[in-house]
C-alpha cells in the first residue's frame, strides 16, 4: 500500500458571500479576490506542508496543474516539484501532472520532467492528465474538438523523447519539429513510472490498460460517488486481460483525523464547507466545451440521463457538512475509525495508491500539520501492509541508492 | 412542406448528403451552427424561384469527418470538395453563420467556385469594440434566445421530428456543435480579413437588426473588405439566426438580389 500526501494548494481567503456574488472560482474569476501577499504566504506554507509530509513518512507527495483556479493555485507543478526535488530526500515526487496539449512543443515536459528526475536522484512519477475543460479550453484557448488528438501527439512526442537514444525528426499532426533531442535525460530509465490521472472516460481505461500506465481517479467527492467508476475500471482491466494488480490503480480520499470522532467533526466541517462551498463554486458554463467528451462517452451519458430522468432525480454536490461526511466525501475520525475506513475503501476500490488530501479548503498551517501527524502516526502503521504480500508495485519510482544520491548544501542563515 | 430529394456524394473522403428542391438554377445553401437537422420553411420559399441545393459540411447532419479538419486549410477544402461533388461549382451560393464564413472563405480563396454570393451573419473577423459572443460559454437553457429573436422558431427547425430516436438526434446536434467548434474556436481572427479583398463575387450581405451573437457592426466591416459588389440588408425583429427567424423577409430580399 502506497500512502501519498496530496496539496490542491487552494486560495484561502475567498470571502463569505463569494458563492452569492460571483459567479465562478475558475476561469474569469476576479483577480482581484487574490493578494499577492497572501500568495506570498500560503505558497510557502503550502510548501513547508508539503515537506513537512514527506518527512513525516509518506511515501509520495503529490502536486497538479490548474489555471485560472482559486482552488488550485499551481499553474505550474513542475516550480513545485523542483523545489521539493531539493527539499525531500526520500519521498516520490507525484507530478499530478503535467496537462501535455498545453505545453509547446510538447518536448517542455520531456525536459522539465528529466530536470527533477535528475535533481531528486529518479523519485519522479511522470503524471499527464488530459486537463479540465476550464484549464484547457478556457483558460488556455485549447479547440476542445482537438484536445485529445493533441494530447495524444504530445504523449507520442514526451515517450519518444524519453526513449529514443538519438535526435529525431517528430513530423506530427500538430507539431512539427526537425531535431528532437532532449537533454537532460531522466534517471529512471527507460522513463519515469507514468500514471494518468483520469475522470472516468472509457477511452482513457483501455489506453492505461494498453499502455501499463496507473489510473489515477481524482474525484473529489470520495469513495462512495468513486465506486462504480472504479468497478468500471476494474471490470475493463478484466475485459482487457489484465491482472489486478492494484497498484495499477490510483485514487483521491479527503481525511480529517482528530482524537475522536466528535473532535474531528468540529475541526474539519469549517474547512470542508469552505471546499464544497467556495472552492467548488463551479459555472456550468465552462463545464462542457463541444467535442471535450468523445462521443462513445456521450453515448453512454445520454443514455444513462435518458434512464435517470425517467426514473428519479440526481442530487448535486453536497455543500452542508452532515452530507458532506453522509456522502463519504471526506473521511473523518478518530485514528483507528480512519484506519478501518480506509482499509475498506482501499480494499472494495481495489487501489494500491491512495492520495490522502488532508489540507482541504481553508484548512490553515496548525490543523494541517495537525491532520497530517496525527495521520502519519496513528493511521499509516495500520494501513502500509495491505496488498504488500500479495502484489508487486511495478509502478513506483526507482532512485539512485541513498548512498549515491546528492546532499544539498545547509542554509546559512 | 413537401419534403427535399435526398442523395449522397462523395466529397473528397466523405460521404455527403444533398438535399435538393426546386426548379431553375441552381442554388447552394451552407446551414448555420447546428447545420440542416431538417428542411427549412426559409428553403421553401427560395425553392418556389430557384433549384435549392443544400449539401452537408463534415461534422453537421448529413456527414461526418469534421475530426480530420485541422484549421482553415482544411475546412477550405472540404468546403470545395463538396460545392464540387454536389454540383455547385460555379454557381450562386448561399450561406448562414457558419456556413456563411465558409462560403465566404471559398469565395476568396477560389474565385471562380461562386458566382453570386449571399452570407447571412457570418463569422470570421475579431472587433475588439464588437466582440462576437462566446457561444460555448452559455447556460445551455439561454443559448436559444441569445441566438435567435423567435427562439420558438429556432427550436422547431432544431427539434427531433416524430419517430426519430431521441439518443441519435442528440449526438448528431453535439457533433455539430463540435464541428462548429472546431472551425471557429475561440472565435478569434480566422485571417479572412486578410483575404475578404480576393472576393470579387456580386455580394449580399444579410445581418438580423438583434444579433446578439455577432453584433451587427461586422456587417460594414465585411462590406468595406471585399473587392466587389456588395449590398447590405438588415432585416429587422430577427437575431443571429436570421432565416429561421424572417424566412419570408431573408428570401424575398436573397431572391431580389439574386
Amino acid at each position: 500500500m502506497k500512502l501519498l500526501w496530496f496539496h490542491l494548494m487552494p486560495y484561502t481567503d475567498l470571502p463569505e458571500d463569494f458563492a452569492e456574488k460571483h459567479p465562478s472560482v475558475w476561469v474569469d474569476i476576479d483577480p482581484a479576490l487574490f493578494d499577492p501577499r497572501r500568495g506570498h504566504e500560503l505558497y510557502n506554507e503550502f510548501m513547508d506542508e508539503l515537506e513537512a509530509a514527506a518527512e513525516l513518512g509518506f511515501d509520495g507527495v503529490c502536486v497538479n496543474e490548474h489555471h485560472a483556479n482559486a482552488y488550485g493555485l499551481m499553474p505550474s507543478p513542475n516550480l513545485i516539484a523542483s523545489s521539493l526535488a531539493r527539499r525531500t530526500r526520500e519521498t516520490a515526487i507525484v507530478l499530478m501532472g503535467n496537462s501535455l496539449a498545453l505545453y509547446d512543443p510538447p518536448t517542455r515536459v520531456a525536459e522539465e520532467m528529466a530536470m527533477i528526475d535528475c535533481i531528486s536522484g529518479g523519485r519522479l512519477v511522470a503524471g499527464f492528465p488530459v486537463g479540465t475543460p476550464m484549464d484547457t479550453c478556457y483558460a488556455y484557448g485549447r479547440n476542445p474538438s482537438q484536445l485529445r488528438q493533441r494530447y495524444r501527439e504530445a504523449h507520442d512526442l514526451v515517450m519518444r523523447a524519453w526513449t529514443e537514444g538519438k535526435p529525431f525528426t517528430w513530423n506530427g499532426r500538430f507539431h512539427k519539429l526537425r531535431y528532437v533531442n532532449p537533454w537532460p535525460r531522466p534517471v529512471q530509465q527507460p522513463h519515469p513510472p507514468v500514471w494518468i490521472p483520469g475522470g472516468g472516460s472509457l477511452e482513457t481505461w483501455r489506453w492505461c490498460a494498453e499502455r501499463d500506465y496507473v489510473y489515477s481517479y481524482l474525484s473529489y467527492f470520495g469513495y462512495k460517488a468513486g465506486a462504480a467508476t472504479m468497478r468500471g475500471f476494474w471490470e475493463a482491466m478484466d475485459q482487457l486481460g489484465k491482472d489486478r494488480n492494484p497498484y495499477r490503480a490510483g485514487f483521491l480520499q479527503f481525511v480529517g483525523v482528530a482524537e475522536t470522532h466528535d473532535e474531528a467533526l468540529d475541526l474539519y466541517r469549517e474547512p470542508a464547507e469552505y471546499f464544497y462551498g467556495r472552492c467548488l463554486h463551479l459555472d456550468p458554463r465552462f463545464a462542457a466545451p463541444p467535442g471535450y467528451t468523445s462521443e462513445a462517452t456521450q453515448r453512454a451519458r445520454v443514455e444513462s440521463m435518458v434512464a435517470r430522468a425517467a426514473g428519479g432525480s440526481g442530487s448535486g454536490t453536497a455543500r452542508d457538512w452532515g452530507d458532506i461526511v453522509d456522502r463519504g466525501y471526506v473521511i473523518v475520525g478518530s485514528p483507528d475509525e480512519v484506519a478501518e475506513r480506509l482499509r475498506h475503501v482501499a480494499r472494495s476500490l481495489h487501489v494500491g495508491h491512495l492520495m490522502l488530501l488532508l489540507q482541504f479548503g481553508n484548512m490553515g498551517r496548525e490543523l494541517t500539520l495537525h491532520n497530517t501527524e496525527l495521520f502519519a502516526k496513528r493511521v499509516m502503521p495500520q494501513l502500509t501492509d495491505l496488498f504488500d504480500d500479495e502484489w508487486e508495485d511495478a509502478w513506483w519510482p526507482r532512485p539512485l541508492p541513498l548512498e549515491e544520491r546528492a546532499r544539498p548544501r545547509e542554509l546559512s542563515s | 412542406m413537401n419534403p427535399p430529394s435526398e442523395r449522397t456524394v462523395r466529397a473528397g473522403r466523405i460521404d455527403c448528403r444533398v438535399w435538393e428542391k426546386g426548379r431553375g438554377e441552381p442554388l447552394g445553401f451552407l446551414g448555420g451552427l447546428r447545420g440542416l437537422p431538417r428542411w427549412t420553411p426559409f428553403l421553401d420559399r427560395l425553392a418556389a424561384g430557384r433549384r435549392v441545393v443544400a449539401p452537408s459540411l463534415p461534422g453537421f447532419p448529413g456527414a461526418r469527418g469534421h475530426d480530420a479538419l485541422d484549421d482553415v486549410a482544411d475546412w477550405v477544402t472540404a468546403t470545395l470538395d463538396v460545392l464540387d461533388a454536389s454540383g455547385l461549382a460555379g454557381c450562386d451560393l448561399i450561406g448562414a453563420s457558419v456556413g456563411a464564413t465558409l462560403a465566404a472563405e471559398v469565395a476568396a480563396f477560389s474565385g471562380a467556385t461562386v458566382r453570386r454570393l449571399v452570407l447571412i451573419a457570418p463569422f470570421g473577423l475579431f472587433v475588439p469594440e464588437a466582440p462576437v459572443a462566446d457561444l460555448w460559454a452559455q447556460k445551455p437553457r439561454e443559448l436559444p434566445s441569445l441566438l435567435s429573436a423567435h427562439p420558438e422558431r429556432l427550436e422547431a427547425a432544431l427539434d427531433a421530428p416524430a419517430g426519430a430516436d431521441p439518443t441519435e438526434w442528440q449526438l448528431t446536434a453535439n457533433r455539430a456543435n463540435e464541428a462548429a467548434a472546431r472551425l471557429l474556436w475561440p472565435l478569434g481572427d480566422l485571417g479572412l480579413a486578410k483575404r475578404l479583398h480576393r472576393v470579387r463575387a456580386p455580394t449580399l450581405l444579410v445581418w438580423g437588426a438583434q444579433d446578439r451573437v455577432v453584433p451587427p457592426s461586422h456587417a460594414k466591416r465585411y462590406a468595406s473588405g471585399i473587392a466587389g459588389w456588395v449590398e447590405l440588408r438588415e432585416i429587422g425583429d430577427a437575431g443571429h439566426t436570421v432565416e429561421i427567424d424572417q424566412p419570408d423577409a431573408v428570401a424575398r430580399v436573397v431572391l431580389d438580389f439574386l
